[in-house]
């Protein structure tokens, strides 16, 4: 096999697959049967897919979630998304170069009309919060079908390595996420009323308020009584030159590649914002042996959870705050990205350009809620119900809670005796929907003797696992809040036993233990890389919360707990003055320079803004100073969301140039939206026979 | 436009947020003058004469393609029908012939050769983006002076002793010595306000578009048997190579309902497959449906309104709006100037409001 797969992984297992050939363009390569044909390039180093039909400019991976039309390859003769598309042995796959020519297969089909599946509750999406609520109706025996686009329950759950903020009660916080997809999943097999259609992509809500969705190749009409949406969210995207480049693509779209199909996507990484998304990308790409050579944010302060933050610093990886990227720099695909700092007015500031060599820009500058099919169902005056992302972007653990309301609230509007929801329920939802709260500044306790945790927990946010393994009950949070920061009620009650340290998922409890040399305490450390570079007696870098190398330390000895499996207990033995500042060890150990020599800088015009119909943002602004004020003549105009997506990603960008321009915002009339949400093909609607099953 | 080209200014209301946002939209862009009826093909000819020409007189690309419009045949009864129709087309100076099965599948290759028996084609028709057309409209009126008043809809005819007034909106009351009612599944209600019945009555259609693939025909392609819940179809591949079509309800769908339905896509796709079976790997994007406000016998209502004295009805398209309308908008133009020309009386006779309603059109 190429290079370019993780093979070893400090969380995740790497399951045994079957090699099987293929050709590229003519060119004779391996992969894994049934994985992504995306990630099969992938893994082989390819990362151009093929050239735009307007502009000849490089296409990629994008989205690597079946949404847009950037993955476009031919397969065996047809085009088919490269992200949705499970190859097959011997596939012969081709770039799209210009206009895809259709196939000349003049067989005539027989053809049947699509059937039609009456079911009480349909939800479309399996995620966090699809699945909380499918049990939730499941266990009251209430008809229910599930769809979901992917080949396995749990939606960006099976992404997700890091463990879980959030209640242990309410939403498994403390267990790894793709561990908590695999705790649901059983819960739903148990659910005999539940049915499940994997490889399932809803399409469209008609008014006639028929769900019209393609399972395998093969067109449904199902027609629910009630409907849910938990179809998630989408990355939003920025506007800059070179934006489009292959290799610059979502967060979520990297950690697809890198945690579900395990290909080592990039050598080296810049992540552009500093939200949970960017934070934990950050994270995983370490994990995944990918250097991340700096994260960027445009705020004075990263947005995401304080603890994540601090994890990348202790990792070492810079983040760089009140910097936003200026260009992403390369010819076919990206080689270098451009970035500079922000003044107050957010402008950027000459003199400031640093330009990095990386191969990839990871782009988390937020989420949008997939709500067209929620909108579209409301419209047409369906009984529909939305959770999770869709409803509002929040964290998985919020998304589990949300979905078990709205599966519960079905169950009321479908007429089941199923009482009241729980007052305690919408007030949790809240809760675990909140956004972190300000950083505060604790002190350490003044205590050297004994053994205790120091809680490097700053920051309120809901997460309260290390409140529920203490043998002894003595972790608390303050007010008892979820939200509240941690806290030992009494230090001489701590056993050691560092199940707070196993348990936390923002990695920041550290348990410092001068019981057998004051002098030079033991502290036991959590960390999920590389074990080798843990091994007894090497001296390891131990950083402070913001990870400033404290010095190197012996270690003394690493325990793995099988409870919470992926977390080494590193202990080290400190001096005294530093051991209850330490808080991590540093992985990253050189520091990828950045230049200062920027050449060609293009204009912001130049960005693209519709990735589909290739159309800048200077068209889009040109058209909005000639006094467009409507998106659909805009649309019309210049063919800016047109394209396949149907405006997924350039409308909110499109909005913001209208804002930037400074027009009145209640002055615009926004798009109409039309089904088809993906594109379906004609011998598809059709019921031919004999399609091929490649898409 | 056209108006404004005569020196009259005219002042435009919709209640639109835009330029072409009623039915304009939804046409799929076929352009033809191929019709069974005088008048049609004669104003068909000309708006085949400014659509075509449009780029070079203008500069704005409309994306005009000259593909032709075919009616491969497959049954006796439509060919006795459409080779009875050839006198009449190549009279009024259409170029059109009855076609072999082969130049016929030379035209549309894939075209199942099964049953066929040729079919007409007429390769002076062709096809136009119908958003751009309709942009380009706008900015050349714009250009001569013509204003116009989005977001305002227009309530009320003003009539004062039989003649027209002026009309309200929500926003004003305007005052002109003519008013042209061109609002098509609209005009009834319009109508209504000064007590008069207009013959219009919209129902619907559903289209769609596919994604782009390299072109591999060029015309428009009609298939006019009936088939269980619909009459003819038709479809091309525009400019970008994206192939669009529609179709026609049977029983038709009255009413102004422009919601999409479940039952349109498996309908014309399978009836697409059928007639051209390449078809069935390519993607459908997006659909939609809009109006055609059509009246009894499918020619439109054009004229002055004999009970208001300057009211001039320009509406009841019948979903052919925009092929008819470059080329009637200059007939009206006369006729608001008083300089209509001989073969004007052609088609205002054809098509005047109060014709009777007897004989419908043979090629719809």
């Amino acid at each position: 096999m190429t290079s370019h797969r993780i093979t070893k992984h400090p969380i995740l297992e790497i399951p045994e697959k079957t090699e099987v050939p293929f050709t590229f363009n003519g060119q004779k390569l391996s992969g894994y049967e049934g994985e992504m044909i995306a990630s099969a390039l992938f893994a082989n180093g390819i990362h151009v897919f093929g050239h735009h039909p307007k502009d000849n400019s490089p296409q990629g991976l994008f989205c690597a979630n079946g949404q847009c039309s950037q993955c476009l390859v031919i397969a065996d003769g047809q085009p088919v998304k490269a992200c949705m598309t499970a190859l097959r042995r011997s596939m012969a796959i081709t770039s799209v170069e210009g206009l895809p020519r259709l196939p000349a297969d003049d067989r005539i089909a027989k053809i049947k009309e699509p059937p039609i599946r009456q079911v009480d509750v349909l939800i479309i999406g399996a995620g966090p919060a699809g699945l909380a609520a499918a049990i939730e109706l499941g266990k009251l025996g209430v008809d229910t079908l599930i769809v979901d686009d992917k080949d396995r329950l749990g939606g960006k759950l099976v992404l997700q390595t890091h463990k879980f903020f959030g209640s242990v009660k309410d939403s498994h916080a403390g267990t790894r996420g793709y561990e908590i997809a695999k705790i649901l999943q059983q819960e739903l097999s148990a659910c005999d009323s539940v049915d499940i259609w994997l490889n399932t992509t809803a399409v469209a809500v008609f008014s006639d308020q028929i769900v019209g969705m393609v399972k395998n190749i093969h067109y449904y009409k199902v027609k629910p009584k009630k409907l849910l949406v938990t179809t998630g969210a989408r990355e939003k995207m920025l506007s800059f030159p070179g934006n489009t480049l292959p290799g610059v693509y979502g967060a979520g779209a990297f950690q697809t590649l890198v945690n579900r199909d395990l290909v080592k996507s990039s050598q080296k990484v810049l992540i552009v914002g500093g939200g949970n998304v960017g934070l934990i990308a950050g994270y995983h790409a370490i994990q995944a042996g990918i250097e991340v050579v700096a994260l960027i944010e445009a705020m004075a302060e990263v947005g995401g959870y304080r603890v994540h933050a601090d994890k990348l610093r202790r990792l070492g990886v810079p983040i760089h705050t009140r910097h936003t990227v200026v260009g992403a720099n390369g010819n076919d695909k990206v080689e270098s990205v451009t970035i500079a700092r922000l003044d107050e007015n957010w402008n950027v500031m000459p003199g400031t350009h640093e330009t990095f060599e990386v191969d990839t820009v990871l782009i988390a500058v937020g989420l949008a809620e997939v709500n067209e099919f929620y909108l579209k169902a409301k419209q047409w005056g369906m009984d529909v119900f939305c959770a999770g992302d869709a409803q509002e972007i929040a964290e998985a653990s919020a998304a589990m809670f949300t979905g078990k309301i709205e599966g519960f609230k079905i169950a009321q509007a479908l007429g089941l005796n199923v009482g009241k929801i729980p007052p305690d329920w919408n007030e949790k939802a809240i809760i675990l929907k909140s956004k972190p709260g300000r950083t505060k500044k604790r002190k350490p306790p003044t205590k050297e003797d004994g053994v205790f945790p120091v809680f490097h927990c700053n920051q309120e946010v809901p997460c309260n696992p290390c409140t529920s393994v203490c043998p002894v009950g003595a972790v608390k949070t303050e007010g008892d809040k979820i939200t509240g920061l941690p806290y030992m009620v009494d230090l001489d009650l701590c056993t050691g036993c560092a199940s707070c340290v196993a348990v936390c998922p923002g990695l920041s409890v550290v348990l410092v233990d001068y019981r057998d040399d004051p002098e030079h305490p033991l502290v036991t450390l959590p960390y999920e890389i590389w074990r080798d570079q843990v091994k007894v007696g090497h001296k390891v870098p131990v950083t402070d919360i913001d990870g400033a190398v404290l010095g190197y330390f012996p270690v003394q000895k690493v325990i793995s707990r099988r409870k919470y499996p992926g977390t080494l207990l590193v202990q080290v033995r400190l001096d005294r003055a530093v051991a209850k500042a330490a808080a991590g060890i540093w992985v990253q150990e050189k520091q990828v320079e950045p230049s200062t020599i920027y050449e060609k800088q293009l204009p912001p015009d130049e960005a693209i803004v519709c990735r589909c119909e290739r159309v800048s943002a200077g068209e889009i602004k040109a058209a909005i100073r000639s006094g467009v004020r409507d998106m659909n003549q805009l649309k019309a105009l210049t063919r800016a969301g047109m394209g396949a997506c149907g405006s997924k990603t350039c409308r909110p960008m499109i909005w913001r140039i209208f804002k930037e321009e400074g027009i009145d915002l209640k002055t615009v009339t926004d798009r109409v939206d039309r089904p088809l949400f993906v594109e379906v093909p004609i011998g598809v609607f059709a019921g031919s026979e004999g399609m091929t099953d490649v898409d | 436009m056209a108006r404004a080209q005569l020196g009259i200014k005219p002042l435009v209301i919709d209640m639109h947020p835009s330029v072409g946002q009623g039915e304009n939209k939804h046409a799929i862009g076929g352009v033809r003058a191929t019709h069974s009826d005088p008048g049609k093909i004669l104003v068909c000819r000309r708006s085949l004469e400014i659509f075509s020409s449009w780029q070079q007189q203008h500069g704005d690309d409309i994306e005009w393609l000259q593909g032709g419009y075919a009616f491969p045949v497959y049954r006796k009864g439509d060919e006795k029908l459409l080779t009875a129709l050839l006198p009449i087309q190549k009279k009024y100076g259409l170029k059109i012939d009855f076609v072999s099965p082969e130049k016929i599948r030379s035209i549309i290759p894939g075209l199942t050769p099964a049953g066929l028996r040729g079919g007409t084609f007429s390769p002076d028709d062709g096809s136009v983006s119908p958003l751009l057309a309709v942009n380009a409209f706008y900015r050349r009126a714009l250009a001569l002076g013509v204003k116009f008043h989005f977001n305002e809809k227009v309530g009320q005819i003003l009539v004062e002793k039989n003649r027209v007034a002026g009309v309200v909106s929500r926003k004003a009351t305007y005052k002109a010595p003519v008013v042209v009612d061109a609002a098509g599944p609209l005009s009834p209600q319009l109508a209504r306000t000064i007590k008069n019945r207009l013959p219009v009555l919209p129902d619907s259609h559903e289209a769609a578009i596919t994604e782009p693939v390299q072109p591999f025909f060029h015309c428009m392609v009609v298939d006019i048997r009936p088939a269980p819940g619909s009459k003819n179809y038709y479809f091309y591949q525009n400019r970008h190579g994206q192939v669009i079509f529609c179709v026609t309800p049977a029983p038709p769908v009255t009413g102004t309902d422009k919601r999409e339905t479940s039952s349109f896509l498996p309908l014309a796709c399978a009836r697409m497959v059928q007639l051209l079976p390449r078809l069935k790997n390519l993607r459908v994007r997006r659909t939609w449906r809009g109006l055609y406000p059509m009246t009894p016998d499918g020619h439109p209502l054009v004229g002055w309104n004999r009970k208001v004295k300057g009211l001039l009805h320009v509406t009841g398209m019948c979903g052919q709006g925009l092929m008819i309308a470059a080329g009637i908008s200059e007939v009206v133009a006369r006729l608001v100037a008083k300089q209509n020309r001989a073969t004007d009386k052609i088609i205002l006779e054809e098509f005047s409001p109060y014709r009777k309603f007897e004989t419908e059109e043979a090629l719809k």
